[in-house]
């Protein structure tokens, strides 16, 4: 080994591995079945599935910059399925099925942690809703349940019960929410997809879609042209700059989502634990570092800059919730661009183009919808747009008619 | 601290605003699809740019015209609404002919 070391130190090459995850990247060919734009989670599971169950590898993923470096990079990594409605926790739930059983199906370790979420509830109006989410839930399988401040105290002991002023009065315990590696997720669909066939190619940004008599028909890219059947967006924080692109608008806001962690402590917090009515929640990672989110910034931006405003209402929340935290020192913050929807839910299927495919406006929900979401835009995509029963509540098409899905309420930390 | 400009009440600090969307053309309400409708509501370009805004100071609860970078963050001017809007739009609601 020093030998090969020494070998390496002084030709000047890097050292590559002999099986690499990921193959190396090869020149782009002139034609793919699928181009699938963005390679985040979502545009890898896609491939993923593609090509496990629908033996489709004449695949390009196209990612301007790198494997899920994006909104899947930036996300709080929670799973969770306590949404509202039938359409929304129908969706979710079988997002977290499917994420339960990813490291074995990968042979990759995606640090799945089961561990539960609390929302908790400080008005009458509140634990009304938390009533409601927890029948939805139970009725399609989740573990949810309404639970009162007696048995909060004792899941998370030290929690405030009054924080803010806003005594805890019950709280919705959903017992499938999780967290998971991120980043491993990504890697895991993209190692699974590229071992089948499929191409990822990082660094090749999409410049231009081509489209011909309403059909989509290649794309232009930062390095060159390439011809394909169909296509798909999954571009977490920029959907409405490709669709414009593609010459149509999108029902979409984006708004920057601010995030923090602190150093890491001693484990005191399995749950994870979100207040809307403060606007934020908190969890602790696997290595004691505290994460903690809120909901998007005020107003729409494309910039992942921070602001002391929402750090300061952040870090004033956290306290109130466990008021220890004042004395540890936070260790990073970051953003992520968050493309919102009016009704809180995503978009997926078609477009206003033929053959070009939604997988968009995922807002502050769409890493745990990463494998359900893959495996339903597979299965659109392989059959030529014959849109899954799953995803059709999601079609972009609900706005013109007046019939979203909402889930605002649903949401950990906004409203 | 990031200031606006309220075009009443001064420089003031940008958490004292609150954001109300794109300024957009109002298709007629009486007259125009449910899909020009939702165009107007939903839709919006959502591009990396200028873009003429709504706003309101809360305190004093007064819209305005902003117009500011969505890339940078850059407020570039802010006005009032009468500069674009000459006339009052009224909403009135569409006679049905029913009663309830």
């Amino acid at each position: 080994m020093p030998f090969s070391l020494l070998k390496y130190g002084l030709s000047g090459d890097y050292p590559f591995e002999k099986h690499p995850d990921l193959p190396q990247p090869t020149k782009l060919k002139k034609h793919y079945d699928v181009v699938i734009i963005g390679g985040g989670g979502h545009g890898v599971a896609i491939a993923y599935y593609l090509a496990k169950y629908h033996g489709i590898t004449n695949v390009a993923i196209l990612e301007k910059g790198y494997l899920g470096g994006g909104n899947t990079a930036r996300n709080t990594a929670v799973i969770r399925s306590n949404y509202l409605t039938s359409e929304g926790v129908k969706f979710y739930s079988e997002s977290v099925k499917m994420f339960k059983k990813l490291s074995n199906e990968f042979d990759f370790n995606i640090m799945y942690s089961q561990r539960g979420q609390l929302t908790l509830a400080h008005t009458d109006a509140a634990i009304r809703g938390f009533r409601q989410r927890a029948e939805v839930n139970k009725h399609f399988g989740g573990r949810t349940e309404l639970i009162g401040a007696k048995e909060i105290k004792e899941l998370v002991p030290t929690l405030n019960m009054n924080p803010g002023h806003l005594p805890v009065l019950a709280g919705l315990w959903h017992m499938d929410g999780a967290t998971a590696r991120h980043d491993a997720v990504a890697w895991g669909y993209a190692k699974g997809a590229t071992q089948r066939g499929v191409e990822l190619h990082q660094l090749t940004e999409v410049t231009g879609i081509n489209i011909v008599n309403g059909k989509v028909t290649g794309v232009e890219t930062s390095k060159g042209t390439v011809e394909c059947g169909s296509a798909v967006q999954a571009v977490a924080g920029h959907s409405s700059l490709l669709a414009a692109k593609a010459g149509f608008r999108l029902p979409i806001t984006t708004y920057p989502l601010q995030a923090m962690v602190t150093q890491p402590v001693k484990p005191f917090l399995d749950q994870m634990v979100s207040s809307s009515a403060l606007h934020c929640y908190v969890q602790q990672t696997g290595r004691g570092e505290i994460v903690f989110g809120g909901g998007s910034d005020p107003y729409p931006l494309y910039n992942t800059r921070s602001t002391l405003e929402l750090k300061e209402s952040l870090l004033a929340s956290a306290i109130e919730m466990f008021p220890f935290m004042a004395n540890l020192r936070m260790l990073r913050q970051w953003a992520g661009i968050t493309d919102m929807t009016a009704d809180y839910s995503p978009i997926m299927g078609l477009s206003p183009v033929e053959n070009y495919y939604l997988d968009a406006g995922w807002g502050t929900w769409g890493f745990k919808a990463t494998p359900i979401c893959g495996k339903t835009m597979a299965e659109l995509i392989a059959s030529g747009g014959k849109v899954p029963e799953l995803i059709a509540p999601f079609a972009m098409d609900r706005f013109d008619e007046f019939r979203q899905v909402n889930e605002m309420g649903a949401t950990a930390a906004s409203h | 601290m990031k200031i606006m400009t309220c075009p009443m009440n001064g420089p003031r600090n940008i958490s004292e605003f609150v954001y109300g969307g794109e300024v957009q053309e109002m298709p007629d309400p009486n007259n125009c699809s449910d899909r020009e409708w939702a165009e107007y509501v939903f839709y919006s370009d959502n591009a990396i740019q200028v873009v003429r805004e709504w706003w309101m100071h809360s305190a004093s609860s007064y819209w305005f015209i902003a117009e500011r970078h969505t890339g940078s963050d850059e407020i570039l001017k802010t006005y009032p609404s009468t500069e674009l809007f000459k006339e009052r739009v009224e909403f009135a609601a569409k006679a049905t002919g029913q009663t309830s």
